[in-house]
């Protein structure tokens, strides 16, 4: 079984969302809200538990390039978020029922039939994908499509993005193709593209990888991801330590307490 | 007997095997089974009824009922992709909005009524009988004409060259029609 | 369809989707390609990995924008100023390329002296008729070729009625094999010479004033483009409605195929025109017309007129004594044997006279103001929605409460089956349901998942599709309506013997159904449509076998073998082999996917190069051949001359002549016949403008027809004030059209939710308008209200000293379906283009104020009662 990966390569999107509702038909996901937003052309806001895949809209004032006789050109470019599958998942490590698993493929999988609602993922996530269903409270995500990965399909975004934007395939060779996709776009004067995978994080690495241009806090995604069980070590030492000191004390005070009792 | 059911508790299975909750041990029997909706399923070859571009669907069906419509990856156009609008071609043909009988609406009613399928096809012949019956003109000014510019028709690049074939075929060369147009006005 | 049609021979773009990956340049104008053809946008996106230079020319800064290399915003309907500067561009700098030009086009043609150009007679040619306001297109014949007939009613530009989709029949007014030429290309009146007299004043400075394109960018993008040329490289130009929906959209992709021809690119791999079609089977329903004006194949519906009455003066005018419509009478008998059967005979014409004359504008437009007058009694709609995809909504609308009945086919109740208790006159008491006495029928129709049928997509490829399952209830394909229908009116005529009865009574109708529903087998009607023996209905293979002399039927000339045989229906194969995707489906004509192939070898029958080689001649076995099949008479070599003064039919054209529907077998630069508003093309402002037009006395376009009239009023033009902002409308990738396919849906509903207009910040600033509130956008016809988008994506331009601001929105929303909103066709005005009898969308005048608009009557909603 060979452990898979998306590989989102930004420069190639071209903000058409066919992988926002691939995803809802495969999963018949229904829709969440018909308010417009006013940003960009952005009306599903963010990645959710009825949003599994989310095209973020990064339109910036014009910067110097070519365009009309102002001479300069808008900046629109658009990414397709999803949960990243992460090497070590807050989600799956706060899940306190066994609902989230790790399959075969490297993916983490909500069990929607185990889940109880009880929400400790949302809150563990470093990406704020995971999210409690407004209906019935349990959790939901991305599947990394587990149903048809199983069969050997591809995720049904990856298979719908017309620009092949999404990229689906085994994790290390998605890798090659991304560093070499990285030279190339390098050769061609593009030197601010980077892959965001989290590998130096305490996430350590994901199995949603980007090809992003500038910041990645310009879609939305955190520079310095981590996990919070490894904020485990310093609270249970700090319990420790406080524990200590209030045995200690305890102890003190009686001891100081000691000789008048006995009077 | 009592080792037995000790060797269920997740627990001892976890020291057993070595996992830790979080791979396959933990998997409950739905999540085992998962197959995807499309296991099984008969598949038509199909085209995106969207915009021109012309990319290949496959329509996925099971006893009669649509299961799931994605792309076809063997189109030399599309290669197995879709647009956001093909991708929603399930949506299009299942969701609840859609018709299944005939509405009908008499002159100066505020309403909708609900009309048998015969019926409304026996009801819509006689208008056309009727209509053309009172404005065709075999000859004008002493010419030949042979046309009704009463009877207009309106659609097409939605629907099948056949259906468009059929059209033309009977709307103009059969009934006389002239004023036929769509959306083709290119 | 008549701006290639005219210029190559074909109403059909020249290319395929993939082969836009070969491209070297790609210039999209006109079109939004990413939002409105994603999947076929990868192509480009493949081009630009390769190093193509991608340019995107668009009023907005639209996702095509976002992944071009060069984005250039002009004002909206200045295309044919930049598209003309283009041209001159490549004159003054000798970028053709020459041997293609002299060898392929009819640059090198000497043209009438009696010819008057634009540029002598203040942006109008010589022919114009102030009388009856049209041309006589007589002076801008060649040198030598004499008019067919004799007639002046013979003359193509005259015929008042004519629509123009089935133009030009390779030369309808004229004998265009004859000619003289200066293969120099010096000869002061030959058309290379006449080109660059007319386009002399598209300069790069008029560009920079009146397109609001800065100089040093237009030259960028003339010098990105026009590299891309040559026996080595070849560019690509697609466009879509962008172009079309203009009071002059023919010429404007008439200066795209002049541009095409100069540099060499059509009928070669990577080049053409790719023509961008917004539905599923917008060519299919022009190849197989759904119109007024034509008969399947292009062949002109006959009209009422001196020279149509009798069937061999009708063959006369359309036939061509040289080129492919040296074959028009066998086309033609080939349709009325599949249309009339055995009683179309020689001794009745083949059923002429039961075809119905045309007498006037029955285009769309054109009954529709006779329906809003009362004219009409019924009207079938299907797959359409013109209560909010027709420009002038209120009247379309009010029009359908003067029916007498209106039958509606769809899946769903839209707005035109609605208008009589939904529509906004209903709304503001205009209307209301007791004083409409429309009866109306509303039809469930079958999905496309639900009955099998071809469509034929936007770069001539039919695609069969089969059924998958049964439509719900009562719903059905509009063949099993037609069908069905028919079927009635046969019995109904059967029983009354009127001549007017005689054509419908003799019309073949015997499909075979299938099924407890009827349903009529689709593919019965296919192997009508590809021809077929009528001694022992065996099928036609190719359009070669068809004959005039009443021994084949066949529906639509130009599919001839998509259905070969019994047993092997084309549209249906799913099996291709190669990227241009031979083995799947079937390209019309003769499944050729690239269109004049024969242009992509030399004169002498090698590939231009190696890189771009498509088609040439195989000296072995002496025959064309290569990686398309050949557009060309496969046996015909490259070294045979033309006797285009005394030959005939195809073989008169000799060995290279790539434009075979044309008499003269080259890519017309100069149209001679065949268009109403000139043999080139000549910038016009928009109908509505802010500005005088910079180059010619002539404002709009002399031949585009108004219609105007109390219900379909005009802005001042130019510069009415009361209207001080351009107008232009638009798609979006996450709708589709008049939305009954898309605000009905769920996931798409929620993607777009609203009607927005996108305003730059400058104009947002100007009138305080503010972002996320609402705006009030007005014309002459309606006053609609939207939320507002302000963008830097949407910028004023510079026009000669003056800021002009340009205002977006997108026209998907109406009164039904999940998400609802204001109908922004409501704003635009009836208007004709005069070949094809479009109307402009893309660039109208209006005025914009902060906040809501005005509600009507308050009592929304009462006019129903309960419905189910």
């Amino acid at each position: 079984m060979s452990t898979t990966a998306f590989l989102t390569d930004s420069t190639l999107c071209i903000g058409c969302k066919a992988c926002e509702v691939a995803c809802k038909e495969w999963n018949q996901i229904g829709q969440d809200g018909l308010e417009w937003s006013g940003y960009s052309y952005d009306n599903t806001g963010a990645v959710g538990a009825s949003n599994w895949r989310h095209v973020k809209f990064v339109e910036e004032p014009p910067t110097p390039g070519i365009g009309g006789n102002a001479g300069d050109q808008t900046s629109w470019v658009f990414s397709s978020d999803v949960c990243k599958h992460c090497q070590v998942a807050g989600c799956l490590e706060a899940c306190p029922t066994g609902a989230i698993v790790r399959t075969e493929f490297g993916g983490v999988f909500v069990q929607p039939d185990v889940c109880n609602g009880c929400a400790y993922c949302v809150v563990s996530c470093p990406f704020g994908v995971i999210a409690k269903n407004v209906d019935d409270g349990r959790a939901f995500k991305c599947t990394f499509c587990y149903d048809r990965q199983k069969v050997g399909l591809e995720p049904a975004c990856a298979k719908a993005c017309p620009t092949e934007s999404i990229k689906f395939g085994e994790i290390n060779q998605l890798r090659a193709e991304a560093e070499e996709r990285l030279r190339r776009l390098e050769g061609r004067g593009i030197r601010d593209a980077s892959l965001y995978d989290s590998t130096h994080t305490s996430v350590e690495g994901t199995h949603a990888m980007f090809i992003l241009r500038g910041d990645s806090r310009r879609y939305n995604l955190p520079p310095n991801p981590q996990v919070p069980t490894i904020y485990q070590k310093k609270g249970w030492t700090s319990a420790l330590v406080a524990g200590g000191l209030l045995i200690g004390g305890t102890l003190l005070a009686f001891l100081a307490d000691g000789p008048k009792h006995s009077q | 007997m009592i080792a037995k059911l000790l060797s269920r508790w997740p627990l001892i299975r976890q020291i057993r095997t070595g996992a830790d909750g979080t791979g396959p041990e933990a998997m409950s029997a739905r999540t085992r089974n998962l197959l995807p909706k499309t296991h099984e399923a008969q598949v038509a070859r199909s085209i995106c009824p969207y915009c021109g571009v012309g990319c290949g669907q496959l329509i996925y069906h099971k006893a009669g009922k649509l299961v799931s419509i994605e792309g076809d990856p063997q189109s030399p156009i599309s290669r197995g992709h879709l647009c956001p609008k093909g991708a929603d071609t399930f949506e299009l043909h299942t969701h609840v909005a859609r018709l299944d009988k005939v509405k009908y609406r008499r002159p100066y009613s505020r309403k909708w009524e609900e009309l048998e399928l015969e019926k409304a096809m026996d009801m819509v012949a006689d208008r056309v009988w009727e209509s053309r019956e009172r404005t065709f003109q075999e000859k004008i000014d002493g010419e030949l004409a042979m046309q009704t510019k009463a009877i207009a028709h309106l659609g097409g690049a939605t629907l099948d060259i056949e259906e468009n074939y059929l059209i033309k075929k009977l709307f103009t060369a059969g009934l006389g029609m002239v004023c036929l147009s769509n959306q083709a006005r290119i | 369809m008549p701006g290639l049609g005219t210029s190559f021979g074909r109403g059909g773009a020249t290319t395929a989707q993939q082969d836009l990956s070969n491209s070297d340049a790609i210039l999209i104008m006109g079109s939004s390609m990413a939002e409105n053809h994603p999947v076929g946008f990868q192509w480009v996106i493949q081009a630009r990995e390769k190093g193509a230079k991608v340019i995107h020319v668009d009023p907005r800064f639209t996702r095509t924008s976002a992944m071009a290399d060069i984005w250039i915003p002009l004002r909206a309907g200045s295309d044919i100023l930049f598209l003309g500067a283009l041209i001159h561009y490549v004159l003054e700098n000798h970028k053709e390329f020459r041997e293609y030009v002299v060898n392929y086009t009819n640059a090198p043609m000497i043209l009438r002296e009696d010819f008057r150009d634009t540029e002598d007679l203040g942006g109008m040619f010589s022919g114009w008729d102030r009388e009856q306001e049209k041309y006589d297109p007589e002076s801008w014949l060649y040198e030598g070729a004499p008019l067919k007939g004799g007639s002046g009613s013979s003359k193509a530009g005259h015929a008042g009625a004519g629509g123009g989709h089935a133009k030009d029949r390779g030369g309808e007014g004229q004998d265009a094999g004859n000619y003289e030429e200066d293969r120099t290309l010096e000869h002061p009146r030959c058309v290379f010479q006449v080109l660059k007299r007319h386009f002399s004043r598209y300069t790069a400075e008029i560009v920079e004033r009146f397109c609001g394109v800065s100089q040093a960018v237009f030259f960028k993008a003339a010098e990105a483009f026009t590299a891309a040329s040559g026996p080595e490289k070849t560019g690509a130009i697609c466009y879509a409605v962008g172009w079309t929906q203009h009071s002059k959209g023919v010429q404007i992709i008439r200066s795209a195929a002049i541009l095409q021809l100069l540099l060499g690119n059509i009928g070669r791999p990577g080049g053409g025109i790719l023509a961008l079609r917004g539905h599923a089977s917008i060519q299919g329903s022009t190849d197989v017309p759904t119109l007024y004006d034509i008969l399947p194949g292009y062949l002109p519906m006959p009209f009422f007129e001196a020279d149509s009455k009798q069937f061999k003066d009708y063959v006369a005018k359309h036939s061509a004594r040289t080129g492919l419509w040296s074959g028009f009478k066998k086309y033609f008998v080939s349709l009325m044997k599949a249309y009339y059967g055995a009683l179309a005979t020689e001794s009745n014409d083949w059923g002429f006279n039961w075809l119905p004359r045309v007498t006037g504008d029955h285009s769309h437009f054109g009954y529709w103001l006779e329906m809003a007058d009362g004219k009409l009694e019924g009207l079938f709609v299907m797959g359409q929605n013109p209560a909010v995809g027709a420009s002038n909504g209120r009247l379309e609308r009010s029009a359908l409460a003067r029916l007498k009945w209106l039958v509606v086919r769809d899946m769903v109740e839209t707005e035109t089956a609605s208008f009589w208790y939904a529509s906004p006159e209903v709304e503001r008491g205009e209307l209301s349901p007791d004083s409409i006495g429309t009866e109306i029928f509303l039809f469930p129709a079958a999905g496309t998942a639900e009955k099998d049928g071809t469509f034929t997509n936007t770069q001539r490829l039919l695609q069969y599709r089969n059924k998958a399952v049964d439509p719900p209830g009562d719903a059905r394909s509009e063949t099993w309506f037609i069908y069905h229908l028919g079927r009635r009116m046969k019995a109904k005529a059967s029983r009354d013997a009127q001549l007017r009865n005689n054509g419908l009574r003799a019309l073949t109708w015997d499909y075979p159904v299938q099924g407890a529903a009827a349903e009529p087998d689709v593919s019965a009607v296919l192997k009508e449509i590809n021809g077929y023996r009528v001694a022992d209905r065996k099928q036609l293979a190719h359009i070669k076998d068809l004959k005039e002399d009443g021994s084949t039927a066949c529906g639509a000339w130009i599919y001839c073998g998509v259905y070969p045989a019994d047993v092997r229906n084309r549209a249906n194969e799913r099996s291709p082999h190669d990227q241009l995707g031979h083995g799947w489906g079937f390209a019309w004509p003769n499944d050729c996917r690239i269109l004049y192939n024969r242009a992509s070898a030399r004169p002498d029958g090698k590939p231009w190069s190696e890189r771009k080689r498509l088609v040439w001649w195989d000296e072995e076995n002496q025959e064309w051949t290569g990686l398309d099949n050949p557009d060309y008479e496969k046996k015909m070599p490259p070294a045979q001359p033309a006797e285009l003064r005394r030959g005939r039919g195809t073989e008169a054209l000799g060995g290279a002549r790539p434009f075979t529907l044309h008499p003269d077998g080259v890519g017309w630069i100069w149209v001679p016949s065949g268009l109403k508003d000139g043999p080139l093309p000549t910038h016009y402002e928009p109908l509505e403008s802010l500005i005088k037009n910079p180059l010619y006395d002539q404002q709009i376009n002399p031949a585009a027809q108004k219609k105007a009239r109390a219900d379909n009023a005009y802005a001042e033009s130019p510069g009415d004030p009361r209207y001080p902002y351009i107008l232009s409308t638009y798609r979006l990738t996450e709708h589709h059209t008049a939305g009954g396919m898309s605000r009905t849906l769920s996931h798409l509903a929620e993607l777009q939710p609203e009607l927005f207009t996108e305003i730059s910040p400058e104009l947002a600033a100007e009138l305080r308008l503010k972002h996320g509130g609402y705006a009030t956008i007005t014309t002459p016809r309606a006053t609609i209200e939207a939320r507002v988008m302000i963008t830097p994506r949407m910028r004023p331009l510079e026009i000669d000293g003056r800021m002009l601001h340009q205002v977006g929105l997108p026209y998907h929303w109406g009164y039904r379906g999940q998400v609802t909103g204001d109908i922004v066709n409501d704003l635009l005005v009836i208007s004709e283009e005069p070949n094809v009898r479009i109307m402009e969308t893309k660039a109208l005048v209006c005025n914009l104020q902060p906040g809501r608009r005005p509600r009507g009557n308050k009592e929304v909603g009462s006019a129903m009662e309960a419905l189910p």
